[in-house]
C-alpha cells in the first residue's frame, strides 16, 4: 500500500506512463489534491458556440433556450488523496456529466482537471490514452461489460488494453475475482450473472489495473436494496485496505452517508454545498439541500417515534409481570 | 408525344468510352478476367472433385453444428439428393463455383467497405446513395457494363453477382457498428482504448451477428442473380431455367428452379444456424 502512496505523490515515477510526466502542473510541489476541478464547465449546445464563461447574459441565454443545457456550471472542487468524496444530487443535476468529465470521455466546454498532477484538460489524444490506461479506472451504473467476452477476459480488458502479457494478465484477473468473491464464475459470460454479480465483475475490472483513482458513477443505484447494502459494506472493506481516491457519484443520501470522507451536493450543474456528510445532514446550506435531507430525517425521526412505542410498550409489560 | 426534336442520346457516347477504354486497357482487363477465371476454375474443381455424399457428408456435419436438431440435419443434407436425381448435379455443381467465388469476392470488399462506412462519416455520406441507388437498379442493367468489359462467360457474370450481391453485407456490416451498445463502447474508451482497439476489440465482435446475416442476405441474393446471369454465359442451373423458357418447356424448368430453390434453402439454413450461435446474448 506505500507503494501506492509514494505512486501517487511522484506522478512521474509511475509505470508505464512516460508520456504523460511532462504534464506535471506547477502546483506539484506543496502537498497536492488527488483530483483538482478548476472552474468546470460542459455546456451542450445545438450549434458550435464560441464560449466565454465570463459572458453572464450568454450564459442565460443559453439557460433559456431549449436547444442547450448547462449540464456543469462553473464547477470548482478538490478531492484529498485516499479520501471519498461523493457527488450527490438528483437526477439531470449534471454529476454524470462532471465524473466523465474528470477523463474527458465528455469534453468538458471550458475550465481544468488536473489528477495526481496531470492536467488532464491539457493532454494530447495519446496522452489521455495513457492517462486513461494507468491513472484512472471506472465503474459505471450500466456496468458496461462485453457480452462476447467471458468474466475474467473482462476483467483483464483494461489490462489487454495496455499491452499485459495473456498469462499474466489471466492471473492478475484471477486474484481480482477472488478479491470480489467471483473466481468460480470467471468462465462464465456476463449474461448468466445477476446485477449485483456483474458490478462485482465492474469493480474487479476496476482494481485490477491498479490505478490510483477510482471513478464511480452510481455504481449500486440499479441494485436491489440488500445487495446495495452489501456491495456497500465491501466497498467500504476493499478501500480499508487500497486507499484509493474514489469519486463516487449518488443520489442516494444512505449511500453518501455511509461511504463517503466528504461530499458536495449538486444542482442543475453547480455545486450547492461540500463538507462532511454529518455537517450536511445537520446544516443544509439552502432548501433544496434541507429537502434532500429531509427524507432521511423524517425516517430517522419515525424510527425514534416506534423504538419509543417499543419501548414503553415493553415498560407496561414488564410492570404488568411485577 | 415528347417533341422529336428534343431527344438527345449519350448512348453513342456510352458507346465510345467503352470502345476507348478497351482500346487503352484491355490488356488489363484480360489480365484480371484471367485471373479471376483462374480463381473460378480452381475452385470449382475442388467442388468437382468432391462426391455427391461427400456434400450429403458435409452438409450434414455444418447444419448439425449450426441447427443440433436431428431432423432438420437429415432433411437437409438429403435435399442434394433431388438436385442429382434430377440430373442438374454437374450443372449445381457450376452454378455453386460461381456463387462461392462471387459470395467470397462480394465479402472481401463489402465487409471492410462497411466498417469504413460506420467508422468515417464521409464515406457513409458517399456510399449510401450508391448502395440505395444499387439496390433499386434492376438486376439486368448489371448484366450490360460487366458484359461491356468482360465479354461473355462465366467472369462477367461473377463481376455482375458481386456487384449485386455486396450491398447488403456493406449496409449490415455499417448498421451493425453503428448500433453497438453505447455502454459497452463507453467502458472501453474509459480504459483507454484507442480507436482501432475500440474497433476490434468491441465494435466488430458485438456487431458479429449483424455482420452474418449480411453474409447470409448476400449470398441469398448472389443465388438470385447467378440465374440472371446466365443470360451473360454463365451456365449452370440459370442456363437450363433459360432454355426451357425459350422452349416453354415448363417441367424443365420447374426441375431447374427447384434445383436452385434446395441450394438456396440449403444454404441459407447454415449461415442463418451459425450466425445465431454468434449472437453474444444467446452464449450461457
Amino acid at each position: 500500500m506505500d507503494e501506492m502512496d509514494t505512486r501517487r505523490r511522484n506522478p512521474e515515477e509511475s509505470p508505464g506512463s512516460p508520456e504523460i510526466a511532462g504534464k506535471q502542473s506547477p502546483s506539484g510541489e506543496e502537498k497536492q489534491a488527488a483530483i483538482k476541478i478548476n472552474e468546470l464547465w460542459k455546456i451542450y449546445a445545438a450549434n458550435d458556440i464560441d464560449l466565454d464563461v465570463e459572458d453572464e447574459d450568454l450564459i442565460k441565454s443559453l439557460d433559456e433556450s431549449e436547444e442547450s443545457v448547462v449540464a456543469v456550471r462553473d464547477v470548482s472542487l478538490e478531492v484529498n488523496p485516499g479520501e471519498v468524496f461523493i457527488i450527490m444530487g438528483l437526477s439531470g443535476s449534471g454529476k454524470s456529466t462532471l465524473i466523465r468529465c474528470l477523463l474527458r470521455l465528455v469534453e468538458p466546454s471550458n475550465g481544468q482537471v488536473v489528477i495526481n498532477g496531470y492536467d488532464v484538460t491539457a493532454m494530447n489524444k495519446k496522452e489521455l490514452t495513457e492517462f486513461r490506461r494507468h491513472q484512472v479506472a471506472m465503474v459505471f451504473q450500466h456496468y458496461g461489460l462485453l457480452p462476447h467476452k467471458s468474466v475474467v477476459e473482462n476483467v483483464a480488458f483494461g489490462l489487454k488494453l495496455q499491452g499485459v502479457p495473456k498469462e499474466e494478465r489471466r492471473k492478475r484477473a484471477m486474484e481480482a475475482l477472488k478479491t470480489v468473491g467471483l473466481e468460480k464464475w470467471a468462465n462464465y459470460y456476463p449474461t448468466s450473472l445477476s446485477g449485483g454479480m456483474r458490478q462485482r465483475v465492474g469493480i474487479a475490472r476496476a482494481l485490477v489495473v491498479e490505478s490510483p483513482v477510482l471513478l464511480m458513477d452510481e455504481p449500486f443505484s440499479g441494485l436491489d436494496p440488500l445487495i446495495r447494502r452489501e456491495m456497500q459494506d465491501e466497498l467500504v472493506r476493499l478501500q480499508e485496505e487500497m486507499h484509493k481516491t474514489i469519486f463516487f457519484v449518488t443520489h442516494d443520501l444512505d449511500e453518501a452517508m455511509r461511504l463517503g470522507d466528504r461530499m458536495a451536493v449538486m444542482r442543475s450543474g453547480s455545486i450547492v454545498q461540500i463538507g462532511k456528510p454529518a455537517e450536511i445532514f445537520a446544516n443544509p446550506a439552502d432548501d433544496y439541500v434541507a429537502r434532500f435531507v429531509q427524507d432521511k430525517r423524517d425516517g430517522i425521526r419515525k424510527a425514534d417515534e416506534q423504538m419509543e412505542k417499543f419501548a414503553q410498550a415493553r415498560a407496561q409489560s414488564e410492570k404488568v409481570v411485577d | 408525344m415528347f417533341p422529336s426534336a428534343w431527344e438527345y442520346h449519350i448512348a453513342p457516347q456510352i458507346n465510345d468510352a467503352v470502345r476507348w477504354l478497351l482500346q487503352e486497357y484491355g490488356a488489363a482487363f484480360d489480365k484480371f478476367s484471367n485471373g479471376l477465371l483462374k480463381l473460378l476454375l480452381s475452385i470449382q474443381g475442388m467442388l468437382q472433385f468432391v462426391p455427391w455424399w461427400g456434400y450429403v457428408l458435409i452438409i450434414a456435419v455444418l447444419s448439425w453444428v449450426a441447427v443440433k436438431k436431428i431432423v432438420p440435419v437429415v432433411v437437409l443434407s438429403l435435399m442434394p439428393v433431388i438436385i442429382g436425381v434430377f440430373g442438374l448435379w454437374g450443372l449445381a455443381v457450376e452454378t455453386l463455383a460461381i456463387v462461392i467465388t462471387s459470395v467470397v469476392l462480394a465479402l472481401v470488399i463489402g465487409i471492410p467497405l462497411g466498417i469504413l462506412m460506420a467508422e468515417v462519416k464521409i464515406f457513409d455520406m458517399i456510399f449510401r446513395p450508391i448502395l440505395d441507388a444499387m439496390q433499386t437498379m434492376p438486376s439486368f442493367v448489371y448484366l450490360i457494363p460487366a458484359m461491356m468489359l468482360f465479354g461473355l462467360g462465366k467472369v462477367p457474370a461473377i463481376i455482375a453477382t458481386l456487384i449485386y450481391a455486396a450491398p447488403p453485407v456493406m449496409r449490415l456490416t455499417s448498421l451493425g457498428i453503428q448500433l453497438v451498445p453505447k455502454p459497452a463502447q463507453e467502458a472501453a474508451r474509459a480504459y483507454g482504448a484507442t480507436r482501432w482497439q475500440l474497433l476490434t476489440e468491441v465494435r466488430i465482435p458485438l456487431a458479429m451477428p449483424s455482420i452474418l446475416a449480411g453474409v447470409n442476405q448476400t449470398t441469398m441474393m448472389a443465388l438470385a442473380m447467378v440465374v440472371i446471369a446466365s443470360m451473360i454465359g454463365a451456365r449452370g442451373l440459370g442456363q437450363e431455367v433459360l432454355l426451357a423458357i425459350n422452349r416453354i418447356d415448363v417441367g424443365r424448368g420447374f426441375e431447374a428452379g427447384l434445383g436452385i430453390v434446395i441450394m438456396a434453402i440449403v444454404i441459407d439454413r447454415i449461415t442463418q444456424g451459425m450466425a445465431k450461435k454468434w449472437d453474444p446474448q444467446k452464449r450461457a
